[in-house]
């Protein structure tokens, strides 16, 4: 009682216990199951895997050690690029096309309404409903390979689903290079941003840790060796018609946010930078899109948390066995439901839930912090 | 006048984009199967053929009706449950809520291959397994985030002094949720209701790992596997999408100013 300021306030809390106890169990114990469960050799041997009583032994990181670094799990660091490169091309093309149907319609054209439904209705459908159209849309004698003939041009032969074509290829040992690089030259960007924002502090932190990370990167980076041998990976041409799809699906969604974003923009602000002179093109990119900053960084967070757990859409379109397609959380349902490799699919799991962590935790942190202050 | 020409020609462009898809798949489902071929793929029926609907109607009709029950159930629920906590949350913060407040939202964003395996032998111990009623449980329990957040945002904005009126009529804390709060809660209730509704209605990853026997299948599940058998002729899965489509479509065509509230209001401020 001497915690709650009144009854009512404790009547308040035992209402919402139930969810939390619920939430508590369900999110952060099922999580914490999930990790123990990633240590140990549940599902290694078959047997063990389908006895009502496995004897499981706890095997430490063996599970992550084989994933990144072990020889029979090329499927999966080839699913890690996968991802890369689709969550990559799918934000890109969901912020272009959103951002470009929001100015056409802030222009107010005749029939707004009309096109605005028309470009969000996929966010209404279920991702198994757009991925069984768009299957039948990539086949790769039919659908969109067809509609050259429709103007006299030849068959295109495209192989969208099917293609086993990879670019862009990187052996896996020149990854924890290429990543220390990436990272540094983005800790270097942040701390030039911090010092012109006069955040000293920040910025010398931020040049630290990229000098540190570049420093390692130059030197010791090349001697890092997950492999013995070196093992390709790259961009798989077939998720071209699994990122148009999605992008067919999502954009609307980036269209919606800008859309309300620049509604929000007060007209007298336009006005103002035209009467400064400003033409049409220098107004969009020196007023508008500066003020659109914040609602890009919220899609690109809620887009990338999207595109990392993408499941159903694949599912639908190509199938849960189609290795050229695979992602991360494809691979975790099949190592787990479909191979018995309870531990391995455990392994799996928590690795996609760092990568969404990862993205989401800061930008919830932010979120709720600018919330309280205001 | 340049600027308006390709202003109009942009949304030609994307109209074709989004509605070429819609094309194809009514023009198939409307084929007979012995009239698809790949090389006429975008050519309108000859003869109009509803036998597809009647056929994808008697096989998803249960696979329908699971959906709507398991749907209409854990929408209500987590409708309730979050707009009970939203209440809590948004006007009797108790010692906490600061902190409890993320920990809940973080589980909406968590990819549930992290709690798949838990959760299977969970709903299987406790005697949900492959039952319908098990997958309420998950939906509803998953869907608490998404509408304790609406709703904690919606009573944020009726004024405290409401409240503290409620108080001094010798209303407490329930007497003030059934006379003030709950009236005011219908615009949130219609976000929220349709937002789990479009949510649950769509979803794949629990009802394909969750529910084993196929009596209970929703309808994703359903037509998943349709489509993904290779002997199909195409007529079949694309009527099936459209009856698949066909509820969340039409809460969108019909609703969709609050669709897209919902939609909004996932990326947490609102």
């Amino acid at each position: 009682m001497r915690w709650f300021k009144n009854k009512d306030t404790l009547y308040g809390f035992l209402v919402i216990l139930p969810s939390l106890v619920l939430l508590g169990i369900f999110v952060y114990g099922f999580i914490f199951q999930t990790f123990y469960t990633s240590l140990t050799d549940w599902g290694r041997d078959p047997a063990q895997a389908l006895s009502a009583n496995p004897q499981i032994r706890f095997t430490g990181f063996e599970n992550y050690r084989e994933l990144f670094g072990g020889f029979v799990d090329a499927r999966f660091r080839q699913d890690l690029f996968n991802t890369f490169y689709f969550t990559l091309f799918f934000i890109l093309g969901c912020l272009g096309l959103g951002l470009t149907l929001a100015i056409v319609l802030d222009r107010g054209p005749k029939g707004e309404g009309f096109f605005r439904t028309v470009f969000l209705f996929p966010m209404s459908l279920s991702f198994i409903v757009t991925g069984t159209i768009w299957r039948w849309m990539l086949q790769p004698q039919g659908g969109v390979n067809q509609l050259p003939t429709l103007v006299g041009l030849p068959r295109g032969e495209f192989g969208w689903l099917t293609s086993r074509e990879q670019i862009w290829q990187v052996s896996w040992n020149d990854l924890p290079f290429f990543t220390a690089l990436v990272v540094g030259v983005v800790l270097a960007f942040v701390a030039a941003a911090a010092f012109r924002g006069g955040e000293r502090r920040r910025g010398w932190i931020a040049t630290g840790s990229a000098g540190l990370l570049l420093l390692w990167a130059l030197t010791l980076g090349r001697t890092l060796q997950p492999l013995p041998f070196d093992e390709m990976h790259g961009f798989n041409l077939a998720f071209i018609g699994i990122i148009l799809a999605a992008v067919w699906q999502m954009s609307g969604y980036t269209m919606a946010l800008y859309l309300a974003g620049l509604r929000g923009i007060p007209e007298e602000l336009r006005e103002a930078a035209r009467v400064d002179g400003a033409s049409e093109w220098q107004l969009y990119l020196r007023v508008i899109f500066p003020l659109l900053a914040p609602i890009t960084l919220s899609a690109m967070i809620i887009l990338g948390h999207i595109s990392l757990k993408i499941f159903d859409l694949i599912f639908a379109m190509a199938g849960p066995d189609n290795a050229p397609t695979d992602v991360p959380a494809l691979l975790m349902y099949i190592t787990t439901f479909r191979a018995n490799q309870i531990a391995k699919g455990a392994a799996i799991g928590t690795i996609l839930l760092l990568l969404v962590a990862a993205v989401i935790v800061p930008y919830l942190y932010s979120q709720l912090k600018s919330e309280v202050r205001r | 006048m340049i600027g308006r020409a390709l202003q109009y020609a942009i949304l030609f462009l994307a109209t074709l984009f989004f509605l070429l898809p819609v094309y194809l798949v009514i023009i198939t489902a409307f084929k007979e199967p012995a009239a698809i071929s790949l090389s006429t793929t975008w050519q309108p029926p000859e003869r109009w053929y509803w036998e597809s609907f009647s056929q994808a109607w008697t096989a998803f009709l249960p696979k329908l009706q699971n959906s709507f029950f398991l749907t209409v159930t854990a929408t209500i629920l987590s409708a309730m449950l979050g707009s009970l906590n939203g209440y809590v949350l948004a006007k009797w913060r108790f010692p906490g809520a600061n902190i409890v407040f993320p920990l809940m939202l973080f589980g909406m964003f968590i990819p549930y291959q992290a709690v798949l395996i838990p959760l299977f032998q969970f709903i299987r111990e406790i005697g949900l397994g492959g039952s319908l009623w098990g997958l309420i449980l998950v939906h509803v329990v998953y869907g608490l985030p998404i509408t304790t957040l609406i709703f904690r945002n919606y009573y944020a904005e009726i004024p405290d002094e409401m409240i503290e009126a409620g108080r001094i009529d010798g209303a407490g804390f329930f007497g003030i949720y059934s006379r003030i709060v709950f009236p005011l809660s219908v615009p949130g209730f219609v976000v929220v209701i349709i937002w789990q509704f479009t949510q649950i209605w769509n979803e794949f990853l629990f009802a394909v790992t969750l529910v084993s026997s196929p009596a209970n299948q929703p309808i994703t599940v359903a037509l998943a596997q349709l489509a993904g058998g290779e002997a199909v002729k195409w007529n079949l899965p694309m009527a099936g999408a459209l009856l698949a489509a066909l509820p969340t479509l039409l809460v969108y065509i019909f609703l969709g100013r609050y669709f897209i509230r919902g939609l909004l209001a996932g990326s947490v401020k609102g």
